[in-house]
């Protein structure tokens, strides 16, 4: 039951972790993905990238511009140019 | 023969100089580790990126392809990207780097194409200008930023993709050194626009068949060149502060080490002198008191 996240920028790997969901907003609307989410490509714009740590706690947001997710067998990696990490 | 006072000068310059490159060498050594942690940091991001630009590439053809990547259809005007370091005290790596840049340049001019320049760093712009004077598009200064990140990276990849769009070259090659060890640093030059096809494997293509795109391939693939650019500029900037650092180690270590040596040499020659002159005082002595 966990989705497994990369959220990398050119300087560095910044998080690879299980996660419940990942709500990504994307060039034409935002997005969820869980767990076995079929393979999907998507430009996003800057935003929030929200992560669902478990089913319905709170979202921890992640500023991110520029960049595109992915979804693969290998779960959702996000690579984005700049990340503003709240944490 | 030297006096010894002259001597006695020459060993304690040395001696500052080899303080300096031994202080030099250990800043290196500091810097080296930082700077290969950080081109392996940005080693995920580059290969993501190559993956799917590969799966992209494959799938997008033919002449609905951005021209970024088919290009403009002539390869008569090539820009050469060439990035040195901006400090000197680094051995022969950024001789070599322009070596290898006006190599290709003669290579490209022998085929009868036009040469520009677009110099990255500072020490490479006297020796290019020496050459190829006229040739020179533009002078990017990376001088002012302590390590440069993506943002100059950004900054170099938009005013390339500018000027290419603006159709003032066809064709752009990235003459960068390539870090190997220390030892080593291989200049190399990659063509950097268009972009090259990337070799994506037959495998990857046919796993991905399922893969749905929002927008459309086109569309992510449009978005994604400039910052498949940009990545390939950034990972030259990353492997320029590694080399520099580990070329800067290793020649500071041979200048401390023929320091040392000379420092020796010298004190030798000053302990001889020194013997020599009090043996001469000696023996005008004796000979004056036998003479009384």
């Amino acid at each position: 039951m966990a989705l497994h996240f990369e959220l990398v920028t050119p300087a560095k790997l910044v998080r690879s972790e299980e996660v419940h969901m990942v709500i990504v907003p994307g060039t034409e609307g935002e997005f969820g993905v869980l767990e076995g989410h079929a393979p999907f490509m998507s430009t996003i714009r800057d935003g929030a990238v929200q992560v669902y740590k478990t089913a319905g706690g709170t979202p921890e947001n992640i500023e991110v511009r520029g960049g595109f997710a992915e979804v693969g067998d290998k779960g959702l990696t996000v690579l984005a140019e700049h990340v503003e990490d709240a944490a | 023969m030297a006096s010894l006072k002259e001597l006695k000068g020459r060993i304690s310059s040395v001696k500052s100089t080899q303080k300096i490159t031994k202080a030099k060498q250990m800043v290196a050594a500091a810097k080296l580790r930082r700077a290969q942690a950080a081109a392996e940091a940005a080693r995920p991001y580059a290969e993501r990126m190559s993956s799917v630009m590969a799966s992209l590439a494959s799938r997008v053809s033919g002449n609905s392809a951005p021209k970024l990547l088919a290009g403009t259809g002539s390869r008569q005007r090539h820009l050469l990207v060439v990035v040195n370091t901006d400090k000197g005290l680094c051995g022969g790596l950024n001789s070599n780097i322009v070596k290898a840049a006006k190599v290709k340049a003669r290579e490209l001019i022998a085929e009868g194409k036009d040469v520009q320049f677009y110099l990255v760093g500072k020490k490479g712009r006297a020796p290019i200008k020496r050459d190829y004077a006229d040739r020179i598009e533009k002078w990017f200064d990376t001088s002012d930023v302590r390590q440069p990140g993506f943002d100059e990276a950004e900054a170099i990849g938009d005013d390339l993709i500018e000027r290419f769009e603006n159709g003032e070259f066809d064709v752009a090659h990235l003459v960068y050194p390539v870090f190997q060890s220390a030892l080593a640093q291989d200049p190399t030059v990659d063509q950097l626009i268009p972009v090259p096809s990337p070799e994506g494997d037959a495998d990857a293509a046919a796993s991905d068949a399922v893969v749905e795109y929002e927008p459309g391939e086109e569309e992510i693939l449009e978005e994604l060149l400039p910052r498949y650019v940009k990545t390939q500029l950034f990972g030259a900037l990353l492997e320029r502060e590694a080399s520099e650092q580990g070329a800067s180690m290793t020649a500071m270590d041979n200048a401390t080490r023929n320091a040392g040596d000379l420092i020796k040499d010298l004190t030798v020659q000053y302990n001889r002198s020194r013997q020599a002159a009090i043996t001469t005082e000696l023996i005008e002595i004796i000979a004056g008191a036998e003479a009384l």
